[in-house]
């Protein structure tokens, strides 16, 4: 490395604009796709900017996701990961202890199953934009559309009631907040996680028609262990759709011809809803992994216990595999992205996410053909400190 | 081509069936691979490659 690009210390955040990752992260990337990088607690690690490099890390299952042995960019989060996991948080675990769980969740969440949802998100989708009308303009998109949409269709698939849906919004905004304290963190965890039993305990008694039911007819999972799996689904089912939404919806408004693309074509909508999943690359941190032994990769040599964190936004433009990657090109090959992650940890509830998009987009931009921003571009506030990126607000007119 | 699938990796994430449903399915239970068709026709070859390349548990390959 040479002295004009000294080592990073922790791992970027700011943006230049709105829609790319940092500057910074593409210029590593450019000049060495593994580099060091030193963390928040000292340690010194790695960052994965390149997309062969990246991919190649999360199908390693010599790379391990258990809090224990992460070291984290973030520095709140370093402290909290010392804390005993919450049992059943699958995503933090490795085989085979991952494997027990997912195996019990994947039948839930297959494509054909998520096929039979499109008639109920039409009609939860359609029902929030019979509202946008009633109420009229301007409207916060984010709050009118974007998250009302996902969180109804994981509620009423968990078995979770939307009515409570101020308390669990307000704990898991405090999870992805990178600026909570550990305090916030952990008082957040155990507010949902207490709620959760209490619901697990009311679907043992009254089992209904959903997911939490079956689990807990299933009998295979303890309170506890179904308690960390919906709380787990409910975050994962809430916080992703919702931003992808708003900020997809805010790409395309900035980009007419590619909005009018999404609008009228019904064949380009599946490869759009891909283009916006790679260009906009939500999870702008991490993920991060641990070597568990003496690993090579792009021709650097990771040592056993040392963490590595990727970009997923710089994987996903690498011109090696995304030629003129920095342009959103609804109409370009976006399939192989790494916005659902790869390996066993990628996304179980990638194919819902893609059927609420593919129904979401163009039924709101059909709805409104005359949809635009009520307030400067530059004015919309950004999730650069969430976990999740995405718009805090999306004031809109028609 | 014949179409290898190792449901013992798979991680149920559904790239396949998603990708190519006439030849890939999942399975009801746990949502596994279900190969449809392991000798598809050759048109189809670049479509099962991409399906392949997709997985992201690497419980795909092909014998060409």
């Amino acid at each position: 490395m040479t002295e004009a690009t000294p080592r990073l210390a922790t791992f970027p955040l700011a943006r230049e604009r709105a829609f790319d990752p940092p500057d910074e992260l593409a210029r590593r990337r450019d000049e060495a796709p593994v580099q060091r990088m030193t963390y928040a607690d000292g340690h010194e690690g790695w960052l994965v900017t390149g997309y062969a490099e990246a991919r190649a890390i999360l199908a390693d299952n010599r790379f391990s996701t258990r809090p224990e042995l992460l070291h984290s960019p973030i520095p709140q989060r370093g402290e909290f990961n010392k804390e005993p996991l919450t049992p059943g948080f699958f995503l933090r675990m490795d085989p085979p202890e991952h494997t027990r769980y997912r195996r019990l969740l994947t039948g839930q969440f297959t494509v054909r199953r998520m096929k039979q949802l499109e008639p109920r998100i039409h009609e939860i989708t359609e029902s929030r934009l019979d509202a946008m009308e009633r109420e009229g303009a301007p409207s916060d998109l984010v709050e009118s559309f974007a998250l009302p949409i996902p969180s109804l269709v994981i509620c009423e698939m968990l078995g979770v009631p939307y009515e409570d849906r101020e308390k669990f919004q307000r704990d898991s905004a405090v999870l992805v907040n990178l600026d909570s304290s550990m305090e916030d963190v952990r008082a957040a965890v155990q507010d949902l996680l207490s709620y959760l039993h209490g619901l697990v305990a009311l679907k043992a008694k009254e089992p209904d028609d959903d997911m939490l039911s079956g689990l807990v007819m299933g009998g295979e999972l303890t309170t506890e262990e179904l308690g960390g799996v919906a709380l787990l689904l409910l975050i994962a089912g809430h916080e992703t759709t919702a931003n992808m939404l708003g900020l997809g919806t805010f790409a395309l408004l900035t980009n007419p011809g590619q909005l009018a693309v999404v609008r009228d074509d019904p064949a380009a909508v599946d490869n759009a809803v891909e283009e916006l999943l790679r260009h906009l690359s939500i999870v702008h941190i991490g993920p991060t992994r641990t070597a568990l032994e003496d690993v090579e990769i792009g021709g650097a040599l990771i040592r056993a216990g040392e963490s590595v964190t990727l970009s997923l936004g710089a994987a996903n433009r690498d011109p090696g595999r995304f030629e003129g990657g920095d342009n959103l090109d609804v109409t370009r090959p976006a399939h192989g992205h790494l916005s659902f992650g790869h390996g066993i940890h990628q996304c179980l509830g990638q194919q819902l996410a893609r059927i609420e998009m593919r129904i979401a987009y163009p039924a709101l931009l059909r709805r409104f053909p005359n949809l635009r921003l009520a307030v400067p571009a530059r004015e919309v506030p950004l999730r650069s400190k969430m976990a999740i990126y995405g718009v805090h607000r999306l004031p809109v007119l028609w | 081509m014949k179409i290898k699938a190792d449901a013992g990796r798979c991680v149920g994430a559904g790239m396949c069936a998603l990708t190519l449903p006439q030849v890939f399915d999942q399975s009801e239970d746990d949502g596994t691979v279900v190969v449809l068709d392991a000798e598809p026709p050759a048109a189809l070859g670049p479509a099962v490659n991409r399906a392949v390349q997709l997985c992201p548990s690497g419980a795909l390959s092909v014998e060409e």
